[in-house]
């Protein structure tokens, strides 16, 4: 290890993780780690069916107490989820079923036990008494009309159906090329290493209810909780211990959390529900699950000009609350002019319930699907004008002298320069020697193929970014204690969530940055709602923006105190005083942060007059810019392709990125490291197939393929950094992008593996199977072309 | 994910393993690396009264050098296999094969007994057992009998194997010189269960080759059509395609087109490397 000295800064110093030590040695506490005297596990009787009516439940005599249906947990609230648009359907979902069932897997009765083997024991004694009902499969089909009706009283199967429509649209029709294509990307799960789980009980001292939740936010779940249970929120306290991924998945409100605490409420023990990965498959948040129907419009000198078709989104059966998943439309559509200059779009969106597990958000939320369709179709339209994909991206994209810039669907590209991002990117991955390597072909028969894609993401995006999208919950800022004790040292309470991120190393390294300590000296807390400052929690790549420019707000308040006690200690004014290495120097010696947390907080009698006792001071943060600001990258991607098997094998991956100012450039690494690893899952493995009955055939990990260590390359990276204007030392959220753009490069590089035959690559997860067919299909044609 | 409650035992010798494991009326199950039947018992697919414990019976771990063959207890790991510590008289391929099952984790604990009990058709065993033309002795009430693995397995998960009997290990003929081997796998990912595995060995220079194609239907079969073209010498990749589509037609007519292609381009490729070797 690099070892780090105070002279070189704190910011932009790769500092090992805090985290690591506790995870490496297996002392992390996770939900399923806490051990409270007498709790009691929670099995879940779940639907086997995707639509059904529930005749009854009937539960084995001497089970009373033990078993529990909606009747037994009441009165229990239903949650208004989505949008807060008259436009957005409501799709009350009651935390076990009440006379429906709308997906496989949805729970139904909650079983108690002494054990979870005990309780599913207790499972199978029950019977849920169904009347299977037509189910609703496909997302395109279901907006036929005919189509059966998720919600009845619903006049179609939409939660929402939208119109993006920008420029002129009309003058495309036109246009000298016109490529209609359609694109797919499947129906995932989440995947975090730590399935979800909640502990609750009864604090009879406290007297209110007390929550250990695997959640990306404590505070906002606390206000769904309270609002479901009807309980006020002083009288519930989440905890969320470490947290073990999360990716989205937990950050929404689920049936689950809210029976097992009704349930606790009703039992005189505590009770938890420690989800497997069984149920993790079938019905946890779920993503993805895109279908596009486009045609892009470009001038025959390669300039694109507009996107044109239809968006739909298959969202499953409910609305999770708080927003549900109205937002995948809408991101997926306004980021459709990717990073270039196309000015006409004409969109349809449509939003629709089909009888699948809800979808949530996860890692890179919508954009993964828009990167993967525009930039399959910049490919389209170079092979259709005989042009090399990598120029034509570099025609049409905006230029650092056009930023800020903003684009046909209103977002304003902020900063950075994607040229030399693009540049970067080809020239890491060297594309005239793959060009060179195409010629020669391989002594294995296998086919080479090279794609690129690029990718923004917006991160940072405060208060005008979400109002506009009619959030019930408005993230517009992120809130920080700082508190210095009397020794000196210090904890920062955030109102995010770390669940994987960092934030104990990064955070700390801002407070040090700001109070001129050694982050050794920092404590990080965050995950408890008796605790810390309210707060959103950790998602949208929010946390180094918002928690972070709290914690150098409140950091820089307290750093001010601490100045001002010791120039009165170091008697004078406080103009010739500087902080520096753990103490207040003066012009004629220094007094240590010790000694002056000793006065602020045990020995008033050494106060200036006039100012107040304690170190303590909570801040909050929003950018000044609250539109966002974009981070962006380009993934460069080497595949070979074996045409018969349609295995792909990647050979080389590299990534140049710029997300401004790198607080930890080490952890940076293992963002787009890590996201890149889940980008690679959704290009290449992880799909949950349906099959025309609603049920799912991917329900454990010999069918749900995750890639592994062997799957993922070492992914070369280069930084470019322009720092952001509108945030505290230029910094913009990064945790998404790794995600973004693995699809569309990967695809991109399996198409052009096979570009002489014009092979098509346009649903994801690229599987053997898809990638052979794909390839004799386009031999069959080609063939019979000739 | 958790077991239906059973009873256990954990018997001290073979044949006490077999009057348990024979019990009538009762539901049993052998255990021995636990690496398939474990989540089959947790995800309540198999729902069994009784699991016989028989992974400290000190007779199925033997492993021994015969003056003709290798010898493997059924306790043998794929994990010993791999590392070389049970005799290689097949050039490294049953090393090879070991080396690409599942993961590391389950490999420590699977067992080539348990696997080609199991007779899952993606596994990797059952395949090279039937290459290299492997015998299994079984132990029950009637008995000792010794079968050739193509007999032992009659279809998808299903065996000879009748209540009370135990597989105690494998028999398997040493190569006359040095084994020529091919060896090639498609997974969805490394340690994902096979959708085809192609193996071709031959046992010496003048004998015939033997080609097995697994994964690709309810249990491994030899192509007899491809190994006798490959044993006329020099092919044209063209008859070689011809004589796999044949005995494709033969074994595993219900695969649809691309399984088919997959399955050739596999094949093929295990013929390549063994006559590269």
């Amino acid at each position: 290890m690099a070892v780090h000295s105070a002279a070189d800064g704190w910011i932009g110093a790769s500092l090992l993780r805090k985290e690591d030590a506790r995870h490496l040695l297996g002392h992390g506490m996770f939900v399923a780690d806490v051990r409270i005297p007498g709790t009691q596990d929670i099995a879940f009787v779940r639907s086997q069916m995707a639509h059904a009516q529930v005749r009854g439940v009937r539960v084995p005599a001497g089970a009373p107490g033990r078993v529990f249906t909606l009747a037994d947990l009441g009165p229990l609230n239903i949650l208004e989820a989505g949008p807060e648009l008259a436009a957005h359907r409501h799709s009350p979902y009651p935390a076990l079923a009440d006379n429906r069932v709308r997906y496989v897997g949805q729970p139904i009765a909650a079983c108690v036990a002494p054990t979870r083997a005990e309780a599913e024991d207790l499972v199978d004694t029950v019977e849920a008494d169904l009347e299977e009902l037509p189910a609703v499969v496909d997302c395109v089909e279901a907006m036929r009309p005919g189509s059966p009706r998720v919600f009845e009283q619903w006049p179609d199967n939409a939660f929402i159906a939208g119109t993006v429509k920008e420029g002129d649209p009309d003058t495309l029709a036109s246009a000298p090329i016109r490529l209609h294509r359609q694109f797919r990307m499947n129906r995932q799960a989440t995947v975090s290493l730590e399935c979800r789980g909640s502990l609750a009980y009864w604090d009879h001292r406290n007297d209110e209810l007390v929550i250990y939740l695997s959640t990306q936010g404590g505070h906002v779940a606390r206000r769904g909780l309270a609002q479901a249970l009807g309980l006020p929120e002083n009288k519930l306290r989440v905890i969320a211990p470490d947290v073990g991924g999360g990716f989205g998945g937990k950050n929404r409100m689920m049936p689950e959390d809210i029976a097992v605490a009704a349930i606790a409420m009703k039992v005189g023990h505590p009770v938890r529900w420690i989800e497997d990965r069984r149920e993790h498959l079938i019905a946890s948040v779920h993503a993805r699950n895109h279908y596009y129907d486009l045609i892009v419009s470009a001038d025959s000198d390669g300039t694109l000009l507009g996107v044109e078709g239809e968006v739909y989104i298959d969202a499953g059966a409910y609305s999770l609350w708080p927003t549900g998943s109205f937002m995948e439309a809408s991101m997926a559509s306004r980021n459709l002019t990717g990073p270039y200059r196309i000015r006409h779009l004409n969109l349809k969106t449509f939003t629709v319930a089909t009888n699948k597990a809800p979808m949530g958000p996860f890692r890179g939320v919508a954009r993964p699907g828009a990167c993967f369709a525009i930039e399959r179709l910049v490919d389209e339209v170079a092979r259709e004008l005989g042009r090399e994909p990598f120029d034509l991206r570099r025609q049409n994209i905006v230029t650092a002298s056009e930023m800020p810039y903003q684009t046909a669907a209103g977002m304003r590209l902020d900063t950075g320069d994607y040229v030399a991002a693009l540049d970067t990117a080809r020239d890491m991955i060297d594309l005239p020697k793959i060009r060179a390597r195409q010629k020669r072909g391989e002594p294995d028969g296998r086919a080479i193929g090279v794609g690129f894609a690029f990718y923004t993401e917006q991160s940072g995006h405060g208060q005008v970014e979400w109002v506009k999208r009619k959030s019930r919950v408005v993230p517009g800022y992120e809130s920080a204690n700082a508190r210095m004790l009397p020794d000196g040292s210090v904890i920062l309470h955030v109102g995010t969530q770390n669940h994987g991120q960092g934030h104990e190393t990064t955070l700390s390294q801002i407070a040090a940055h700001e109070l001129k300590i050694d982050p050794s000296r920092i404590s990080v807390r965050y995950g408890d709602t008796s605790t810390t400052p309210f707060g959103f929690g950790t998602f949208a790549s929010r946390t180094i923006v918002f928690a972070g420019g709290a914690v150098a707000r409140a950091s820089r308040s307290l750093g001010e105190k601490i100045q001002r006690i010791g120039a009165h200690l170091l008697q004078t004014d406080m103009a010739n005083t500087r902080l520096e290495d753990g103490a207040v120097h003066g012009p004629s010696g220094s007094v240590s942060f010790a000694e002056i947390a000793q006065a602020a907080n045990i020995r008033q009698e050494h106060l200036p007059a006039g100012i107040d006792p304690l170190l303590d001071v909570t801040s909050t943060y929003e950018p000044k810019e609250t539109g966002g600001v974009f981070s962006y990258g380009t993934h460069a991607v080497v595949v070979a392709v074996e045409p018969d098997t349609g295995v792909v094998e990647i050979l080389d991956y590299a990534v140049s990125e710029d997300c401004g100012t790198m607080i930890n450039p080490m952890i940076v690494d293992g963002q787009v490291q890590g996201g890149i690893a889940q980008g690679i899952g959704t290009a290449l493995y992880e799909e949950i197939p349906y099959d025309e009955l609603g049920q799912p055939l991917a329900t454990t990990f010999g069918d749900y393929m995750v890639p592994c260590a062997p799957e993922i390359p070492a992914v070369r990276m280069a930084h470019l950094v322009t720092p952001a204007q509108t945030t505290e030392y230029g910094v913009k959220g990064l945790g998404e992008g790794g995600a973004i753009a693995p699809p569309a490069a990967i695809a991109n590089a399996v198409a052009d593996a096979f570009r002489d035959i014009g092979a098509s690559f346009n649903e994801t997860p690229l599987t053997p199977r898809r990638v052979s067919e794909a390839v004799e299909h386009a031999r069959r044609n080609k063939g019979g072309a000739a | 994910m958790k077991a239906a409650p059973f009873e256990y035992a954990r018997p001290k010798t073979v044949a006490e393993a077999s009057v348990l494991l024979g019990r009538k009326g009762v539901n049993t199950a052998a255990i021995a690396g636990g690496q398939s039947l474990l989540p089959m018992l947790g995800l309540r697919v198999a729902l069994i009264d009784l699991l016989v414990d028989i992974s400290r019976l000190e007779d199925l771990k033997v492993v021994t050098r015969t003056p003709d063959s290798v010898w493997l207890g059924a306790l043998t790991t794929h994990a010993a296999i791999e590392d070389g510590r049970t005799p290689d008289l097949f050039n490294g391929l049953m090393r090879h094969v070991a080396g690409q099952i599942s993961y590391r984790a389950v490999r420590n604990h699977g067992t080539i007994g348990g696997s080609v009990a199991l007779a899952d058709p993606a596994a990797d065993w059952p395949c090279c057992l039937l290459a290299l033309n492997a015998s299994v002795r079984v132990v029950g009430r009637n008995g000792v009998r010794v079968e050739s693995i193509a007999d032992f397995i009659t279809g998808q998960y299903e065996t000879t194997l009748a209540a009370g009997d135990i597989v105690m290990g494998f028999d398997i003929p040493a190569p006359a010189s040095a084994l020529r081997w091919g060896f090639a796998k498609v997974a969805r990912k490394s340690g994902a269960f096979a959708h085809s595995i192609a193996i071709a060995t031959t046992q010496s220079r003048n004998s015939r080759p033997t080609v097995v194609l697994g994964a690709a239907g309810p249990r491994a079969r030899k192509l007899d059509a491809t190994a006798g073209m490959i044993g006329l010498g020099e092919t044209s990749e063209e008859s070689l395609r011809a004589a796999i589509a044949a005995d494709l037609e033969t074994h595993f007519a219900d695969q649809d087109a691309y399984q088919k292609r997959m399955h050739a381009a596999t094949i093929l490729r295990a013929v390549r490397e063994m006559q590269a070797r």
